[in-house]
């Protein structure tokens, strides 16, 4: 194991770097990836068991970082292994100043290099500045991993509109139709922007979104927000299946990083789609979908399994046997009945019944407390990454809005589309670039 | 009133020590010429004899002829008080002598009813005083400026609250609502001041479900608030509302000694974006009259005098912060525009969510600025 950290532990943002931020962490100053490297093993050793980070993954790398990288062709955190834990923000533009959210975007995008990789928002920002002045960094991420951070940046067409940039609308950033039994509450649903931070550690990647709003007062304010805990589906043939709040396996079929091509059909923006911006880029849609969990936990597990359409325990097809076996829709029960039924949960959303459509999804279980009225505000925050939300998600969730079964032990209460440009792979480059040129 | 235990009783002893920068009564340099600028104030109109005048001490002698109480305000760059006279009532004169060293275009303005912008005009200050001016001085004259602003506010204070504590006197219910909230305004202007006096602050401001000491009653505003709004007076309201003047007699007699520094002024201003934030934005403060919007609008006109009266020394270290500043205080100003209501502002129980996510947002986008000025002048 190397002792030195990879040349990727303190960037150096090449775009506009922030005032008195132009100094490398090489004399008093407190950051997280120092004291990382203090307490490496440990955390590595830690990491290797459970929730095991990027940087694992890629053991030719040496240490376990637990840095995924910022710069690259696509944005992580879509294709990123999933993380365990999620702090979702929405924001809206509390400005029309083309030049503030621009500047805002360059800011954003060197506090997000920095803190993805395990650094503070700006060089001893916690601790080593002025004492008379607030930390420019919060400080609670202090000695934390850096925990495969991944921050993911999307746009919403209401910034365009704001912005007077229609015509950098691409034409797959639809507004989703109302879908039967949608509860959708508008301050849950929408936004101008949005941030996706994905960690190991929950504190990590409340810290970065903490320190992205904070930057943004003035020039975004919050619209909604979501914390996720416990991945419900697998990004990679790594991760073993997780599990809904309702107890069954999510994601087996989901789309996996290992299937490039595959991805390049379904999630990535081409060039040729209608927005040169765009391209190497994908949509994000998001639903928060309130789960009825104590209704649920009064159904017998038959019906609970014949609503998903798999066993609960293994989470193989109904009629098969292991979790990856192919579902069987041709397949009769001795009563002449399909054995994965007609308005079962899995059949309905499979390729087979949508002509082909695949989403790469990547949600997150919820509780947010209690309701007041006894009942747990739990969930799924649904999301999925798609080339065209109005090819692949509509026509899966008008199907299940309309057939499932699921249906009567869920509600949809908040919705959201958002433009995820392609990554930074050019030096100095920085989110949401291409609006402005 | 605020829930932090003030972080740092301000040096109650010897006054200020450096006095450049003052308003005075004392025969001002262009007393002899021509005279000091009358300021002919109206109801609609601001009329000075001149817009101009050298450098140095510049003397106004302000008539009120309209019907309603009003101020006068000189202005520097950034709304930064120069000057200022309070609570002219109608019908009476008053004079302002404010010492201005530098040349430059600075605005007066009238502000008939005491609401608004008021009646503005530019006003040129010709060459520059000589004089000396290092950091030092800078500073010096930034926390002896506002230290003038104090006391405008609690000359201001002392009559206004006696107005409202006669009203509830002669069981005047109807005058003394309308009143409450208008006396508050002065005192909520320098609340961090009067915070610094820890003992008077629980007095004057006090909620009713704050912990005291055994013996200690509920007094001040809010319990006067309580007795207009909810109860009805009580037989004991006179003796309160006599003991709410004595305080605040109390707390005008202290604040003469005050002694300030730049941090404390940076400070200052920040708190009292925090009082918005946290009492003002949720209802929380002025709970039996929900006059809230009063206050909030007195809590920024105070942090905005405090900041103005550091912006020389703010616009020196970082320029960038000074416009960020005027910026956000405008937008905050404009919103609040909205709720205005005559002189005063609608009900606070009139807003609903959406009003008030865009106060937190706005209250938010200022504060951040607002933080940052403490390190500025430190810096």
């Amino acid at each position: 194991m190397s002792e030195n950290p990879p040349d990727t532990s303190e960037p150096s943002p090449s775009a506009a770097p922030a005032q008195g931020d132009a100094t490398p962490t090489t004399t008093s100053g407190v950051s997280r990836r120092r004291l990382f490297g203090l307490a490496g093993a440990g955390v590595a050793l830690a990491g290797a068991g459970a929730a095991a980070g990027y940087g694992v993954a890629e053991a030719s790398a040496g240490p376990a970082t637990g840095v995924v990288p910022f710069r690259d062709t696509h944005q992580a955190g879509i294709v990123t292994p999933a993380q365990d834990r999620l702090h979702f923000v929405a924001l809206d533009l509390s400005t029309t100043d083309k030049a503030a959210v621009q500047d805002l975007f360059k800011r954003w995008t060197d506090a997000a290099e920095r803190m993805t990789s395990g650094g503070e928002v700006t060089v001893n920002g916690a601790v080593g500045l002025n004492p008379q002045s607030p930390p420019t960094d919060t400080g609670e991420a202090l000695g934390l991993a850096p925990s495969s951070l991944t921050l993911t940046f999307g746009i919403g067409a209401s910034l365009l509109t704001k912005l007077g940039l229609t015509d950098k609308r691409p034409p797959a950033l639809i507004d989703l139709p109302r879908f039967t039994a949608d509860q959708l509450e508008p301050a849950r649903s929408g936004g101008d922007i949005c941030i996706q931070a994905c960690a190991d550690d929950p504190q990590v990647g409340v810290h970065a979104i903490r320190n992205l709003v904070r930057m943004g007062f003035g020039t975004t304010e919050v619209r909604w927000s979501q914390l996720g805990f416990g991945r419900t589906s697998s990004t990679s043939t790594e991760q073993a299946t997780a599990r809904n709040l309702f107890g069954f396996k999510d994601g087996t079929n989901n789309l996996k990083a290992e299937e490039p091509a595959l991805l390049d059909e379904h999630v990535w923006a081409q060039g040729a789609d209608g927005s040169d911006w765009m391209a190497g880029g994908t949509y994000l849609v998001a639903r928060r979908i309130r789960m009825h969990i104590e209704i649920w936990d009064r159904t017998s597990l038959d019906e609970q399994e014949k609503v998903i359409g798999r066993t609960k325990g293994e989470g193989a097809p109904l009629g098969a046997k292991a979790e990856f076996d192919t579902a069987d829709f041709s397949a009769q029960g001795s009563d002449g009945e399909p054995v994965i039924p007609e308005d079962s949960h899995v059949r309905l959303a499979s390729a087979q019944a949508l002509r082909g459509v695949q989403i790469l999804r990547r949600g997150y279980n919820f509780v947010d407390g209690s309701d007041g009225a006894g009942h747990l505000d739990a969930g799924l925050f649904f999301v999925a990454f798609v080339r065209d939300p109005g090819k692949q998600f509509v026509p899966m969730q008008r199907a299940l809005a309309r057939k499932d079964t699921l249906t009567e032990y869920i509600e949809h209460n908040g919705s959201a589309v958002f433009a995820c440009p392609p990554g930074l792979s050019a030096p100095g480059s920085y989110w949401g670039q291409g609006l402005f040129t | 009133m605020s829930r932090r235990i003030p972080a740092a009783v301000l040096t109650a002893g010897a006054a200020a020590a450096v006095l450049a920068g003052c308003t005075s009564t004392a025969p001002a340099d262009n007393a002899g010429g021509g005279g000091p600028i009358t300021v002919n104030a109206t109801d609609t109109a601001c009329e000075v004899s001149s817009t101009t005048a050298p450098a140095g001490k510049i003397s106004f002698d302000i008539t009120n002829a309209g019907s309603k109480v009003t101020e006068f305000y000189l202005y520097g760059e950034g709304d930064r008080i120069m000057g200022e006279v309070e609570n002219i009532g109608a019908g009476l004169s008053r004079n302002l002598i404010v010492e201005v060293p530098d040349g430059g275009t600075y605005t007066t303005a009238c502000k008939p009813g005491m609401v608004g912008d008021g009646v503005r005009a530019p006003f040129t200050v010709t060459g520059s005083a000589a004089r000396q001016v290092d950091q030092n001085t800078k500073l010096a004259e930034a926390t002896a400026g506002y230290k003038r602003y104090v006391d405008s506010q609690v000359g201001a204070l002392v009559p206004k609250t006696q107005e409202f504590v006669d009203a509830v006197k002669a069981k005047n219910v109807e005058q003394a609502k309308a009143l409450f909230p208008v006396s508050r305004t002065y005192w909520e202007r320098i609340e961090p001041v009067a915070e610094s006096f820890g003992d008077i602050d629980p007095k004057i401001d006090g909620r009713e479900d704050d912990e005291r000491d055994p013996g200690v009653g509920f007094t001040g505003y809010h319990r006067l608030e309580k007795d207009l709004w909810v109860t009805g007076l009580q037989p004991d309201s006179p003796a309160i509302a006599d003991r709410l003047q004595a305080d605040i007699a109390d707390l005008a007699n202290r604040t003469k000694t005050v002694e300030l520094t730049p941090v404390q002024l940076a400070n200052g201003a920040k708190e009292l974006l925090d009082e918005v934030a946290t009492g003002k934005i949720t209802g929380e403060e002025d709970r039996y009259s929900h006059t809230d919007l009063y206050d909030f609008k007195a809590n920024v006109e105070g942090s905005q005098a405090a900041i103005s009266a550091l912006r020389p020394v703010i616009d020196e270290r970082n320029k960038a912060l000074g416009a960020t500043l005027d910026a956000r205080f405008a937008d905050v100003e404009k919103l609040l525009e909205n709720y205005r209501q005559g002189d005063g502002f609608v009900l606070y129980t009139s807003l609903n969510e959406d009003d008030k996510k865009k106060m937190t947002a706005a209250v938010d986008a200022l504060a951040e600025p607002v933080s940052q000025v403490a390190g500025a002048v430190t810096a």
